[in-house]
Formats: C-alpha cells, structure tokens, sequence
C-alpha cells in the first residue's frame, strides 16, 4: 500500500475537516455512559448475557444511519488481531480497556465521528468527536444520538442520581467532555504549571493524550470534567468553554511573547526540529513527538509555510507502534520501530514538498 | 564512573551508606540501584478505581457503638440482583446492577460528597421516556391541587371539570402502561 492511501486508512475522514480555533484546539469530544435498566452491568455479567447485548446492537442499528453518522457496522473484539485492536485504540476510537474485555464491541459510524462502545465498563459509552473547539455542538449532536438510541432501550435511570453507570465516578450525566489541545507555549514558558491548579479548582482534570494514567506527548493534552452529579451537561460544558478559551487566549499570548523576545532562537528550534524529522534514521516516539509539536508550532507561527497543519494530527497517529506495524504488515521490535518510524516521517513530509 | 554492581553502565545514584557505623561510598546506575532496592521500582501509575477504592471505606475508628452495629449491618447488605454485598462493592468500587443503587441507597451519598465536589443530586438530561411519564404525573399532582383549592371555596361546578380532567388524564396513563 502506499503511504496516500495508507494515510487515508489510518486518519478518520472527520479529522480532515477543520473546526474553529484548530491551530491550538485539536479535537472536542463528548461521551455519555448508558446502561440497560434490567441487565447486570458487564464487569460482573455472564458470558451469554454479554452475547444478547451485542446481539441486540447488531439487529437494531447494524447499517442504519442517524443524521451525519451513517452506515453504522460492528466490530467484536475477539474477531480482531491484536495489531487491529492497538490501532483502534491509537485512533481514540475505542478506550485501552474496551480490547481487553471479553464480548466487547463497537459499532462505528462510516465517517469513524461517532464511536460507541459495547460492553466496555458500562454497557454503552457513545463518543462524538468534532475537529477543532466545538463543545456546544458536539453536546447537541450527542443528545441527539442518545436520543435516537433510547429509542429501543430502557436506560438505567434513577430521579435522584440520574444515569446509573458501574463506577460511582460517572454517574448522573454519566458525561465526559473532553478537548486536545497543542500548547507548547504554556509548557516553553512554564505557565501551564501554574495554570493547571486553577483548572483542577474548577472541577476539570489535565491529562495527556491517551487519556488515563498517560504521559504528555508534544505538549498535547486532554482536559476534561471530573464532576458528573449535580450539574448539568450544559453547565459543564459552559465551564469548559470557559476554561479552554482562556487557555487559548494564555497559549496564543504566550506565542507572542516568545516571538517578541526570542523570535530567533523559536525559529532555531523550529528548523532543528524540521530538520531532524526530515533527515533523522532511527527516533523515538517521545523524540519524534517533541519535534513534530516544534515543526507544528513553527506552521501555526508562519515560520514554516511549505507544510499543512494535518501534519501534526496525522503523524501523531501514524508513529504509533500499532500504526507502525501494521504499514510494515508483521510485529517489529522497539529498534525496528524506531528505524521504520523515522522513515515514515520522512516519507510524509517529501509527500507535501512534492 | 561506572556502576560499581554491574561494572558496565554509568553510575547515576551516588550515595554513602552507613551500616552499623561501617561508611560506605556507592555508586550504581539506575538500573541495578532498582534491583538492590535503593530506590523505588517504576511502577504503574495508580487507576483512579484504585485511588477510590480507598475512599469508599468508612473508618470505623471515627464510629461510636451505634454506628459501629450500623456499618455491621452495612456490609452484609446484598443486592437481590446481582448479589453483590456492600463489601465487594467497597473493594471493587464498583456497581454490579442498577439495582445496587437502591440496595445500598442509605450508604452512598457520602460517597457521591466526596467524588462529585459535595453533591448527590442529579441534576442534568432525563431519558424522553421517562421525561415523558413525569411530565404527566406532574401535570395531574397540579390539577389535583386546583380541585382541592376549588372544593374549599365551594366551586363545585369547576371542580366537577377538573375532576373530569383528572379522570381523563388518569386513564390514559393507565391505557399508556398497558
């Protein structure tokens, strides 16, 4: 295959589009976690009742379409390799957990938008992506959907606690709206430290980008609302919209500020990094993350002009050990990776020097 | 200077060691400083279940008698559908069925306070249909008030219309049930 169409393969139609604020904020996600009224939930269910719930999945909205998400198909995970199951999880399409779980699913939209989750902790968790800061829309959006999905289901509901989930943390909206968002002039300048206690204070919580338990790469996070009993979606979600606009406002801010006082070492950095990316043999995925947020940096500045904005969106996903094994179609070791990794990116920026 | 356990790779932990007066000079690498236990083995991150699992337990140090005999009983409450006891649903931190919402219903709020920044009603969405059912119960509780109002003041002729109302919203709910 070569690497066009492979790209095309491993990016999600949805994150070609661009959304407002896209030089900072990557991509908006809502999920909300469902569960059936009258069924055990999943991590204490029997195999067989586990079956009857993806079994009513694929007879009630295999190949329907609502709105923009069409063309719904299934897929279980015990029918996959485990190279195909990392890349799911690489594409944020399905959490770390969901693979390991036994009869677990997800029914996926033909445009990959909309994701949801069968039988993960939860019997549903649906997530809506939209490229770019999009919190408003991507919550009407996902009522929407949930909407159209209770249409044949009888949700764990409860007047007092609202949606019932298995862990006491996501019950009552059972809501989690989450953004991406590049800020690597708040890590250079070290205010993001000082920022982040005040965004704990608020009730959200600053993460790297796989979510859970992991590490920042290329100064890319993900920032999310801790809270789910109590306030509504639509409060939440304004506190957001708050919080990450003033992000956004302190990331630009801080753009600024180191291209007014060190405009050229900013651009040192940025070419190094280019250049490494471009000439390098063997790099690291923590390495090649760093590099890829500079030259990123260095297009959102104007500095680098020869180059599209997707680079960072698209590598990002592509230098990924499941991504990477699965273009070299077998297992590699760490140092294979690494080799194949730096020829990847490579090849991906000859693609637009062209 | 080279790691004096393994004698290949950089020392990166210097350190002197004072066993029983005897002073020592070390000098190791990471990797073998983890082996002897020198410093902390990498270990996984804590999962937030994890983190909470402690949370949810009381400690009876704080009890009195009374509530001591109440957190006896607390633990040995089991859901009758998914009979999971009040324990398991400590170590686990997690639900087994909508119903242990209600087997454990006196016991939680506590825990709700603690992860929801001091709440325990919800307060968003609600599934259309159930909305639905609300809405309507809510409607018939405010005619109900109407009609008593109504009786006080002796409107008789008025409250026979709102009594018809009633009786027609009421039975329409019940053809919905069926």
């Amino acid at each position: 295959m070569s690497l066009d169409d492979f790209i095309d393969n491993a990016i999600s139609p949805w994150m070609h589009e661009s959304g407002p604020e896209n030089d900072i904020v990557l991509s908006t996600r809502i999920r909300l976690a469902r569960n059936f009224a009258d069924e055990i939930f999943p991590l204490f269910a029997d195999e067989e009742s586990l079956r009857d719930i993806v079994d009513f999945f694929s007879s009630h909205y295999l190949n329907q379409s609502f709105r923009n998400y069409k063309n719904f198909q299934l897929i279980e995970m015990n029918d996959l390799q485990t190279v195909e199951k990392r890349t799911l999880v690489e594409k944020h399409l399905v959490s770390p957990n969901l693979v390991k779980y036994p009869m677990a699913a997800v029914l996926l939209s033909e445009n990959e938008q909309m994701s949801v989750m069968i039988n993960e902790e939860d019997h549903i968790r649906m997530q809506l992506y939209f490229p770019g800061f999009q919190l408003t829309k991507a919550l009407d959006e996902a009522f929407l959907f949930d909407d159209w999905l209770e249409k044949n289901i009888n949700y764990a509901f409860d007047e007092e606690k609202g949606y019932l989930t298995s862990c006491p943390t996501n019950v009552g909206t059972g809501m989690r709206a989450s953004v991406m968002i590049h800020l690597p002039g708040l890590v250079v300048t070290k205010r993001l430290n000082r920022l982040v206690p005040a965004i704990n204070q608020l009730g959200f919580v600053v993460r790297g980008m796989y979510g859970e338990g992991s590490e920042a790469q290329g100064n890319i996070f993900q920032i999310s609302n801790q809270v789910t009993l109590g306030q509504s979606e639509e409060d939440i979600v304004d506190d957001l919209n708050t919080v990450i606009s003033k992000l956004v406002e302190q990331e630009r801010d801080a753009r600024q500020q180191l291209m007014n006082r060190s405009q050229i070492h900013v651009e040192d950095r940025i070419f190094r990094s280019f250049g490494i990316l471009r000439n390098a043999r063997i790099i690291e995925s923590k390495e090649a993350a760093k590099r890829i947020s500079d030259v990123r940096l260095g297009i959102d500045l104007g500095v680098i002009t020869d180059l599209s904005s997707s680079i960072l969106n698209d590598l990002m996903v592509l230098m990924q050990p499941g991504f990477l094994q699965r273009y070299a179609e077998k297992s590699l070791s760490a140092s294979e990776r690494d080799v194949l990794r730096a020829s990847l990116i490579r090849e991906r920026i000859s693609l637009e020097e062209e | 200077m080279q790691c004096s356990e393994c004698g290949k790779r950089t020392a990166t932990l210097h350190f002197t060691q004072n066993i029983n007066g005897q002073k020592s000079e070390v000098h190791v690498c990471d990797i073998c400083a983890q082996k002897k236990g020198y410093i902390q083995q990498k270990e996984e991150p804590y999962s937030i279940q994890e983190l909470l699992s402690g949370l949810f337990h009381f400690d009876p140090a704080s009890f009195d008698l009374q509530s001591k005999e109440w957190l006896n009983q607390s633990q040995q409450l089991e859901c009758p559908s998914c009979h999971m006891t009040f324990q398991e649903f400590q170590n686990e931190g997690k639900f087994g069925c909508a119903g242990c919402y209600d087997t454990f219903h006196d016991r939680i709020d506590q825990i709700f306070r603690k992860v929801h920044s001091g709440n325990t009603q919800h307060n968003g969405k609600i599934p259309k249909r159930i909305g639905h059912q609300l809405h309507k119960q809510q409607e018939i509780l405010e005619y109900r008030r109407k009609l008593e109002q109504l009786v006080k003041q002796e409107e008789f002729e008025e409250a026979a219309v709102i009594r018809d109302t009633i009786k027609q919203l009421e039975q329409k709910e019940m053809e919905d049930d069926a």
